[in-house]
């Protein structure tokens, strides 16, 4: 039992690098898996604070809203008949990348994550309207449900901050 | 400020392998052969780091039961609100099909209020400075712009002869020192005894901390005060040992102490305890910070716009910032970062010392029961003195609720709520009473008067041609047999729990309640706002009123936050059940009991628009009959607009 212990501990400190914040961070928000490798696959991650670590997640809100415009521009000549939702969807991602994504910058890097944790909330909103407007299933579902996770992970992480 | 714990114990920075190995493994293995050795080695890693994973998870759990994923959404709902962020998280995030409401120009154009301050376009949040000099009364704002969210801040600037008929004037300041380059945030007035003003303001400088600086009006002589100056000596005070670089901002209107210097009070935390930071000045470049606290509550996070005043323990007048004596109590106020939620408490300030001890502890700034100005939505507020008239006003930003994609699409984002007077309830002693500025009246058209009794599961349209721009103030009574049934009664529960929020909202019927008004409501009620009352049995068999309002129901749009706000509100022996409500397009404020308890909500109708929108009256109480007798005007435009030379001319419209 005592040899278990010491394993347990050895594998532990493997998990963890030097001076990474990451797991006991990720531990505090709704997906610690998804947070876990999110963070880890930015070099900048392990070295982070808090801030840092929000202003990463906000890096890959960022870009999933980048991919998921680029989708949506390619559907319409695949799905012409989705065009409807498709424009509400090209909106509502248009505002992720021009409004969500820039406030939640600077309110995260100048101390007032409050309006952060606005931008953060709104990105993961947009992205359900965007899928609310399809009914059921659509070529979008997994990337928009994507973001509505990486914005509760990235709250959780901006609350940290308040 | 980070406040993560570390749950892995990280010690050692050596490599953990090659340490514990020679270590570790005990000296009877050693003779077994290496390759068993190695094989039974790392199966145990395997399983070790398998325990470890599920450990480790495990672990964090128990240890923070209170701080898993739910916390936040509890923290905001411990505060008794659906904060805005969790409503909607909840609501949308789920697998369920939520239909997409796609917003049109004609229905987001509705929504610009016509009598409430707010902006061209862009975005606002704090109101900053308000003050009132050479006969305008000055309004400075947080504004953005170049966008409709929060961002690139600058002071707005507008003045008013009425504090309803703004003008907007030319920018007052922007970022264009080190020590604000990162943005020129919220700040407040003092007059020195020699009538000129000075304002201090939180600077973000150009490596993002927060540091408090000096300005003043370039020319005094100016009286729409268009340019200000910024001290060359800037800034004045930058956070102290053991405050965070990003925890140091909004200081408060300065009061003179009776040693004749000026005092301060700037919001902070320390770990997650608010606290309020003092200094004193003589000159308002050089200061002394006190040791102590002007105040502190455990639990209660960053203290953002504290703001700190006398009011009369007798006299329903407002009183100069410095005033202090026996027949005076003093308010502490601070916004709490963590829910979004204004707070209050009286209590006594001690100016030897420069500390304040609550009248009542366990309602203390911060916690969760803590008096609000506002149980709706309403924040970063502000009083200043009003010489001209005598008054202590307060200012409330009114954020928006709807999603981000709306605000950019229509231009802008929040208003300001309608500027109202504070006084000490004289009766209770124990809460404030806010009204709306008597210059409001000035903006009241036609009217029409009503006397109706409504029987228990009424509702009653309430004819008044145009149903967005109204002032109403009505007077309920319950028809006393009812009352009597209701005590006489005894296997009626108290109501313990009640409140608006888990009370269901309007649909749910008691015996005494709910009834009110529907506003914002289409013909067919497929969308309304109920503002009401619901009466229950308290403690003690005494009657409990609690004032509400309703959005749950007030749009069939999807991506806007629609909580149930509200609060128990004191009905004094004698007094009739009164409330006023103001709708002014997508805001809505109600006022009960004079202004006992206050609820601001934002409202996003999309049928209930323009010459559709209606208003109702409705008693959804089981027993009871009530009798409404009520005034509603049609409320004028303010005609908020760019200060020009012809304004001068103008004279003032009270």
């Amino acid at each position: 039992m005592k040899m278990m212990k010491v394993m347990m501990l050895i594998v532990m400190m493997m998990m963890v690098s030097e001076g990474s914040i990451i797991e006991p961070t990720c531990k505090e928000t709704p997906d610690f898996s998804l947070c876990v490798s999110l963070l880890n696959s930015d070099p900048r991650g392990s070295s982070a604070d808090t801030s840092g670590l929000a202003l990463i997640l906000i890096d890959k809100i960022k870009g999933l809203a980048t991919k998921t415009l680029n989708e949506i521009n390619g559907l319409y000549k695949k799905r012409p008949e989705l065009k409807r939702a498709l424009d509400e969807c090209s909106r509502r991602y248009k505002t992720i990348l021009n409004a969500d994504v820039p406030e939640a910058i600077e309110a995260i890097s100048k101390g007032v994550p409050k309006f952060g944790e606005d931008g953060v909330i709104d990105a993961g909103v947009e992205a359900s309207v965007c899928q609310g407007g399809f009914n059921g299933r659509s070529p979008l579902t997994s990337l928009t449900k994507s973001m509505q996770k990486i914005s509760n992970v990235t709250r959780a992480i901006v609350r940290m901050l308040l | 400020m980070a406040s993560t714990e570390a749950l892995l114990p990280v010690t050692s920075r050596q490599d953990p392998l090659s340490e514990s190995r020679s270590d570790q493994i005990p000296e009877t293995r050693r003779r077994r052969p290496i390759k068993v050795h190695l094989a039974v080695y790392s199966g145990l890693l395997l399983i070790a780091l398998y325990v470890a994973l599920i450990v480790t998870h495990d672990g964090s759990t128990a240890q923070h039961g209170a701080k898993d994923e739910s916390s936040t959404e509890s923290r905001a709902s411990l505060a008794g609100v659906s904060e805005k962020s969790n409503d909607r998280v909840s609501r949308l995030s789920d697998d369920r099909k939520v239909e997409a409401f796609p917003w049109n120009n004609t229905m987001l154009s509705w929504q610009r209020t016509a009598f409430h301050f707010q902006p061209e376009k862009n975005w606002m949040n704090d109101p900053n400075g308000p003050l009132f000099y050479k006969g305008w009364y000055h309004f400075f704002y947080q504004y953005n712009p170049n966008a409709a969210v929060w961002g690139d801040i600058v002071w707005g600037h507008a003045v008013s002869k009425d504090l309803i008929h703004w003008l907007y004037l030319p920018i007052a300041m922007v970022p264009d020192q080190w020590y604000d380059a990162n943005g020129v945030w919220t700040g407040s007035a003092t007059f020195l005894d020699d009538g000129s003003i000075v304002m201090l303001y939180t600077g973000s400088t150009d490596k993002f901390v927060q540091v408090q600086n000096l300005a003043y009006p370039e020319d005094p002589s100016d009286p729409l005060l268009l340019k200000w100056a910024k001290f060359s000596g800037n800034p004045v005070l930058v956070p102290p040992p053991g405050i965070g670089a990003k925890d140091f901002r909004d200081p408060t209107t300065a009061w003179k102490t009776s040693t004749g210097k000026w005092r301060i009070t700037i919001g902070s935390k320390i770990n997650r305890t608010g606290i309020s930071l003092i200094y004193d000045t003589t000159d308002f470049k050089t200061y002394e910070k006190h040791d102590t606290l002007l105040h502190q509550v455990p639990n209660t996070g960053m203290w953002e716009c504290v703001d700190f005043y006398p009011v009369s323990k007798t006299q329903v007048n407002g009183l100069d910032t410095s005033v202090n004596g026996p027949g005076v109590k003093h308010v502490i106020k601070a916004s709490m970062d963590d829910t979004r939620i204004d707070h209050y408490a009286i209590g006594t300030y001690y100016d030897s010392n420069g500390t304040w001890v609550p009248d009542n502890p366990s309602i203390d700034v911060g916690i969760s029961t803590a008096l609000r100005y506002d149980y709706g939505k309403f924040y970063a507020s502000k009083t200043f003195y009003d010489q001209n008239k005598g008054r202590r006003i307060l200012w409330g930003w009114i954020g928006e609720s709807d999603s981000e994609a709306a605000d950019v699409q229509k231009g802008w984002s929040s208003v300001q709520g309608i500027p109202r007077t504070v006084v000490l309830d004289t009766r209770t002693r124990k809460n404030l009473v806010q009204w709306p500025v008597e210059e409001i009246k000035s903006l009241r058209l036609s009217s029409k008067k009503f006397d109706m009794t409504i029987g228990p599961g009424t509702v009653v349209p309430v004819d008044v041609g145009s149903a967005t721009q109204l002032d109403i103030e009505a007077e309920f009574e319950i028809k006393t047999e009812d009352l009597k049934l209701f005590f006489d009664d005894d296997s009626v529960e108290a109501d313990k729990k009640f409140s608006c929020e888990t009370s269901g909202g309007s649909t749910a019927r008691g015996a005494l309640g709910p009834f009110g008004f529907s506003v914002l409501a289409d013909e067919s009620l497929s969308e309304q706002t109920p503002v009401y009352f619901y009466v229950t049995k308290g403690k003690h068999s005494k009657l409990k009123t609690v004032f509400c309002t309703d959005t749950s129901r007030s749009t069939m749009a999807n991506d806007v936050v629609k909580p149930i706000y509200g609060s128990f509100v004191p009905v004094l022996k004698g007094e009739k059940l009164t409330m006023r409500i103001l709708v002014d397009h997508s805001i809505v404020e109600g006022f009960a009991q004079g202004g006992r308890t206050c609820i601001t909500s934002r409202v996003y109708p999309t049928k209930a628009i323009y010459g559709a929108t209606k208003l109702f009256l409705f008693n959804n109480a089981i027993d009871a009959t009530v009798t409404a007798s009520f005034k509603v005007w049609q409320m004028n435009s303010a005609f908020i607009h760019p200060y020009s030379p012809d304004d001068l001319g103008v004279p003032s419209r009270t």
